[in-house]
């Protein structure tokens, strides 16, 4: 650091070998910064392995990803995963029969129909939705949607998937409808100008030409979409319940595997027992899972990518 | 083709415009339900003394007092950490990093960091944080979790915005005799800080929301004292919120909802920063 400071443009001129090492180091600090990525992930792959394992020399793995009762709290103890996956995938699957279509909709219609005005006031709204923090949401879903849920079918329980369901389904939406719309973007105009000059309506140019030639956006958002609401914590912990179940009844209680970890850490389960490691082999498969699923969705948004020159 | 056949399909195409339309302004119209909603069960809530008081089991002496202060804290340190370390990661990747194997690799494992739930980082941080470090439930564990949390989405804005700086700016200053170093701090820098500090924004405003990581790192919801360092227990807002909202009286979720306003109120203000910053940066590019 001995050669005075870079604004000073004649040591610039003069000292420019002596330079080198400060380059080096700063090269180096640099890349450690970027390294940091990479280390968090493999902390994640250690600490989970690490902790799940400790539970496995308790609970065979059969046991605990084929069995059908989730009781670990409660005597007799029962540690099938089932349960708490079914939830989830309940949840998700109410949230992606909403978010799914409605994204892709919002997004044809903002690409293909919106004037630019209409577009510079939805595209702000869904960052704002986008925003919104999830126990928002989760609050939204017990006071809002809940109380209109129970007044159409009184039967619904107080904690209820369907509402959850419908939260997340907000949550996830602009995330499918800006990743949608980003790839409707990407077709060429000169493809949509060659259906319409053959004749076709708006509706076939959009289902025929636009969507088809940007499907592999189109499916990658889905998929990110479907993962973070598997992730999604805070509005099923409040809303969906605390009853691990096998239902396909969404107006019943369910939980979720988010919910059950934040469940167990709310709770005074002491650390180290068995039960207390439950939390790290449900955290295990929820990653496992959502990581497939990005890895997927990342590799078919790279690879199959479509390239118009 | 029949004309009847043509009018049909001009029907479909003006039925389905007709659906797209309704189906995204169904979407804006949700945003207003919902903060039409929470402002119509928070607002009479909403005084000094609630801003003012910590929390409480009687809910007209509750506030928000330890949760305002426990978040300043959390995003102060969380700044400071994640900040520097995501420019600094943006800039290797796209000033030295090349297109290496190592480049690449980093690359997708970033993206990948993004998907990842925060409850797994949560769990991440109670494990390495507070027990392996030793950390405790304090301020600096939860913002040493949340750096980690936020840092992709700081690194991958940082990165657009670095990308989007003109090649000749660069290319003149090694011309002058500039070292690497010299381009990035003096040239590079400067013309990407807009785009940075929009991102930053935006990556804050993530971590002021997140609950489930502070839950797994046990932020506390009972904190009758503002924290005075970074090894003090906390709570933050979003927890407080959570904890009002998963009690069964009536009162107490109007206490979230008052919460929630206060909370929406600082990410809408902030999102108006970063839309400022956003809109006179293009001004002054014309």
């Amino acid at each position: 650091m001995t050669n005075g400071s870079p604004e000073n443009t004649a040591s610039l001129l003069v000292g420019k070998v002596r330079f080198h090492w400060k380059e080096e180091v700063i090269r180096i600090a640099l890349f450690l910064c970027a390294i940091l990525s990479v280390a968090t992930t493999l902390s994640i792959v250690v600490v989970l392995a690490t902790e799940a394992f400790t539970f496995f020399e308790n609970v065979s793995l059969g046991e605990f990803l084929l069995g059908g009762r989730w009781t670990p709290l409660l005597v007799p103890r029962s540690f099938g995963v089932l349960p708490l996956v079914c939830g989830t995938l309940l949840i998700v699957a109410g949230a992606a029969l909403i978010a799914l279509p409605v994204g892709l909709a919002t997004a044809v219609y903002l690409g293909e129909y919106a004037p630019d005005r209409v577009r510079s006031i939805v595209k702000p709204v869904l960052e704002v939705l986008a925003g919104i923090p999830t126990v928002v949401y989760g609050y939204f879903a017990l006071t809002f949607v809940t109380p209109l849920i129970r007044s159409i079918f009184p039967s619904t329980q107080i904690f209820n998937a369907a509402s959850a369901s419908i939260v997340v389904s907000i949550m996830v939406l602009p995330m499918v409808a800006s990743l949608c719309d980003d790839s409707l973007r990407a077709v060429p105009l000169s493809l949509r100008q060659g259906a319409y000059a053959l004749g076709a309506t708006s509706f076939e140019v959009t289902t025929r030409v636009v969507v088809p030639a940007s499907l592999s956006g189109v499916v990658a958002s889905f998929v990110l979409a479907l993962s973070r609401a598997i992730g999604e914590t805070m509005a099923v912990t409040l809303a969906a319940g605390a009853t691990p179940r096998m239902t396909i009844n969404p107006l019943e209680s369910i939980q979720t595997m988010t919910a059950y970890i934040v469940q167990v850490s709310l709770g005074d389960t002491p650390a180290g027992s068995v039960e207390y490691q439950t939390i790290f082999a449900v955290a295990a498969l929820l990653f496992t899972i959502t990581l497939m699923m990005n890895v997927i969705a990342h590799r078919v948004l790279r690879r199959f990518r479509e390239v118009y020159e | 083709m029949t004309p009847g056949n043509a009018l049909r399909r001009h029907a479909i195409a003006k039925a389905f415009h007709f659906l797209c339309a309704t189906v995204t302004w169904a979407g804006v119209a949700l945003l207003g339900v919902l903060l039409f909603h929470v402002s119509y069960s928070g607002f009479m809530w909403l005084d000094g003394q609630f801003l003012s008081s910590f929390p409480s089991r009687f809910p007209e002496k509750a506030g928000l007092n330890s949760a305002l202060w426990g978040t300043l804290w959390l995003i102060t340190l969380t700044v400071a950490f994640s900040v520097p370390i995501g420019v600094a990661a943006a800039i290797y990747l796209e000033e030295y990093g090349g297109k290496g194997k190592l480049s690449r690799l980093i690359e997708v494992n970033i993206a990948n960091l993004a998907g990842v739930p925060s409850i797994v980082y949560g769990i991440l941080g109670l494990v390495v944080f507070v027990r392996f470090f030793g950390f405790g439930r304090s301020v600096l564990a939860g913002s040493l979790t949340m750096s980690l949390l936020i840092l992709p989405v700081i690194i991958i804005a940082s990165r657009e915005s670095v990308r989007a700086v003109p090649g000749s700016i660069r290319q003149a200053a090694f011309a002058l005799g500039a070292t690497r170093w010299q381009v990035v701090r003096s040239h590079v820098l400067p013309s990407a800080l807009p785009g940075i500090l929009t991102g930053v924004i935006l990556a804050m405003s993530r971590a002021i929301g997140e609950t489930a990581p502070l839950i797994m790192i046990g932020a506390l919801t009972y904190i009758a004292f503002v924290p005075n360092g970074p090894m003090d227990a906390f709570t933050a807002l979003p927890i407080q919120i959570f904890n009002w909202a998963s009690r069964p009286q009536q009162e107490f979720h109007q206490l979230a909802a008052a919460g929630i306003i206060v909370l929406l109120a600082v990410l809408l203000l902030m999102n108006a920063v970063a839309v400022f910053i956003r809109y006179r940066t293009e001004e002054g590019n014309k």
